[in-house]
């Protein structure tokens, strides 16, 4: 199992208000699955996204990544598991504004440690898989939506991460766009990789495999996509 | 995990000059603190250098085994006025010296004037005239570059015979011979016999430009009652505390000073100028201290309030940069990296000012050499230390960022 997460709960603590963002959420995953999160908003799905992407801990409540727990590890072990582990697709592509390309999408292979001509290699092979072969050298200004969350893609591939997390990867972009990048996560999820996505959008989920679905916290349904239903 | 730590400095590096480049104009706002501290250092720190090779070289030139009796001490600390009634340093006294001090080795009485010197056409005002005896080159750092010094017959002859300083042999023969010529000093002709070696300048001014002659023909021409100086070398410069001790002893007794009172006179040497000069420098190295700490407060103030800018505006940088795997550690090096690359930045565009500045001191002072590697090394340590220390609380707060709201933030 490469996910499996028990009973997970994560409150904050507004003033003297106790708001439960999750509340005891199990939930386990595959190697190799393409999984969509729906729920209205507010309903915790970027929370669970964040704890499954190791930037935050849960308040109570066990997750196991790859057998290892990391419901309770520190700051900078976190950021050792993202690195290796994580790759993050976000909604406003949070691409660095001055740097090209290229040197985005190579941003994690620094803080892995990887030499540079090496780290350039993997980047461009990368920035060529997701399309963008011409685009090495164009700052984010430079480029469109759908050229910018390639870079991000792009950028979320080059550690070979066991997971791609994206959440409401195509929230920003036109439908015509946002189908294009989700056929590119389709050609990943072909190639082996484990996707899981955060969507408002029935046509953006049914690319995937398995939806779960929460309200206020918790998983109200868990369920295959069934391919002759979709359109 | 080291290698590793190396392999970022370049990254670190990298991300920091694209960061400045992108602020040129508040970078360089940022810097001018640092900036104005390096200059002022550089140029103390210069100054301070070529007071020690000036000093060295002049200290040098007073033999430390001998006293001198004046009528004034060299380092007048406290009230002038009660030094001013006193009597001259006279011939007499002179006598006495020579006739009663047992730790002496040589006595040497001098007396100075400023006279019109001249040669044919030639003609210099107000030249300092020294009247000696054939001791002086015992304890003289100068001698004789071509002639030689006058002789103990000449001296009780009291004959018309002079030895030229280099500066004024130059000014009055230029390239000719002096020796065997004759000079007039006021009004009488004396022949020149030797010419001292050139000691330089010090603030522009020659220390070659004086003549020499027989203290017995200076005394007839010049008047008997002059205030001497008289140079007393010690037997054994071990013994220079008894030579003093002796030389109070004679003089008091000389000058009838009453048992109880002061001394009415002075016995120099060398000490006190070093002692002086040391409370000089130490005096420099405390501005020195000052106004490093004061540009390292203003400089440093100005550093990490802009750098508190820079981390609050990349706050979705750093979040980004979390999320794909930066550690702390890594957070607070890039941020640190910057920091100091702004401080040492501005503190190598000190520099230069710094240098010339410095240079130009030099050259008053009339000093050799250039700026020392040391002021050029000091000013880029203290540049790159205020860089560390003012970077420090903005790349600490940056790196204890939560990658979660770092990366909402609007
Ligand atoms: N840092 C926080 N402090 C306090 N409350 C928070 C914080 N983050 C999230 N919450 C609360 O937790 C709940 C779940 O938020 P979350 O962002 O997970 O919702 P979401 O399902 O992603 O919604 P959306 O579809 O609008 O993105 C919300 O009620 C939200 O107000
Ligand atoms: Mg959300």
């Amino acid at each position: 199992m490469l996910i499996d997460i028990r009973d997970l709960s994560k409150h904050y603590l507004l003033g003297r208000v106790d708001v439960a963002a999750l509340n005891g959420v199990t939930l386990s995953i595959r190697r190799g699955e393409y999984v969509a999160i729906m729920g209205p908003s507010g309903s915790g799905k970027s929370t669970l996204m964040n704890i499954i992407g190791c930037l935050d801990v849960p308040t109570a409540g066990t997750y196991l990544l790859n057998d290892h727990d990391v419901s309770r590890m520190s700051d900078d072990e976190l950021a050792a598991i993202r690195n290796r582990e994580i790759g993050f697709v976000f909604q406003t592509f949070n691409l660095l504004p001055r740097a090209d390309a290229l040197h985005n999408a190579e941003l994690p292979l620094i803080y892995k440690g990887v030499p540079r001509a090496e780290r350039r290699r993997i980047a461009e092979t990368t920035l060529r898989k997701v399309g963008l072969g011409d685009r090495m050298h164009h700052k984010p200004n430079e480029l469109s939506g759908g050229q910018r969350q390639r870079v991000a893609i792009a950028r979320a591939l080059v550690n070979n991460p066991s997971l791609i997390l994206a959440d409401e990867p195509t929230g920003n972009l036109d439908t015509k766009t946002g189908a294009e990048i989700m056929e590119l996560f389709d050609t990943l999820h072909k190639a082996g990789n484990t996707i899981i996505l955060v969507t408002h959008e029935e046509e953006i989920a049914r690319y995937s495999q398995r939806i779960i679905r929460l309200r206020d916290g918790n998983i109200v349904s868990d369920a295959a996509v069934t391919r002759e239903a979709a359109p | 995990m080291i290698r590793h730590a190396f392999a970022l400095v370049g990254e670190y590096a990298a991300m920091a000059w694209h960061s400045i480049v992108a602020h040129k104009l508040r970078s360089f706002l940022t810097t001018l603190g640092i900036f104005i501290g390096v200059t002022t250092i550089i140029t103390i720190w210069t100054t301070i250098q070529g007071l020690n090779s000036y000093i060295t070289n002049t200290l040098g030139d007073i033999s430390s085994s001998v006293v001198y009796v004046e009528k004034f001490p060299w380092v007048i600390s406290n009230d002038f006025w009660k030094y001013r009634n006193r009597k001259n340093i006279t011939w007499r006294e002179y006598q006495t010296i020579r006739a009663q001090s047992r730790l002496a080795k040589t006595v040497t009485p001098q007396v100075m004037a400023q006279r019109v010197i001249s040669h044919k056409e030639k003609k210099l005002e107000g030249v300092a005239v020294l009247g000696t005896t054939e001791t002086f080159m015992a304890i003289s750092s100068v001698f004789p570059e071509s002639g030689r010094f006058f002789t103990a017959p000449e001296v009780r002859g009291k004959h018309n015979v002079c030895v030229l300083g280099a500066e004024l042999s130059r000014s009055l023969f230029d390239e000719e011979t002096p020796l065997g010529k004759r000079v007039r000093i006021g009004d009488r002709r004396y022949t020149v016999i030797g010419v001292l070696e050139k000691q330089g300048e010090f603030f522009g001014q020659s220390r070659d430009n004086f003549a020499i002659v027989p203290i017995g023909t200076f005394r007839n021409v010049f008047g008997m009652h002059r205030g001497l100086q008289i140079a007393v070398q010690a037997a054994d410069a071990g013994q220079l505390d008894d030579l003093k001790e002796e030389l109070r002893g004679i003089l008091r007794r000389e000058r009838k000073v009453a048992p109880g009172k002061e001394d009415d006179f002075a016995i120099n040497q060398q000490d006190q100028l070093t002692d002086l000069y040391e409370k000089t420098t130490s005096t420099l190295y405390a501005i020195i201290i000052v106004i490093a700490g004061i540009s390292l407060l203003v400089g440093g103030i100005g550093i990490t309030n802009i750098m508190l800018v820079s981390v609050t505006e990349r706050t979705r940088e750093i979040g980004l940069r979390k999320a794909v795997g930066a550690r702390r550690r890594n957070i607070m090096s890039q941020f640190l990296m910057e920091s100091v690359t702004v401080a040492v930045l501005g503190g190598m565009v000190g520099i230069l000012p710094g240098v010339l500045v410095g240079q130009m001191i030099l050259s008053v002072m009339t000093v050799e050499g250039g700026v020392p590697f040391s002021a050029i090394a000091l000013g880029f340590l203290f540049s790159a230390l205020t860089g560390i220390v003012s970077g420090f609380y903005p790349a600490w707060k940056a790196a204890r960022m939560n990658p979660i709201d770092a990366l909402r933030y609007a």
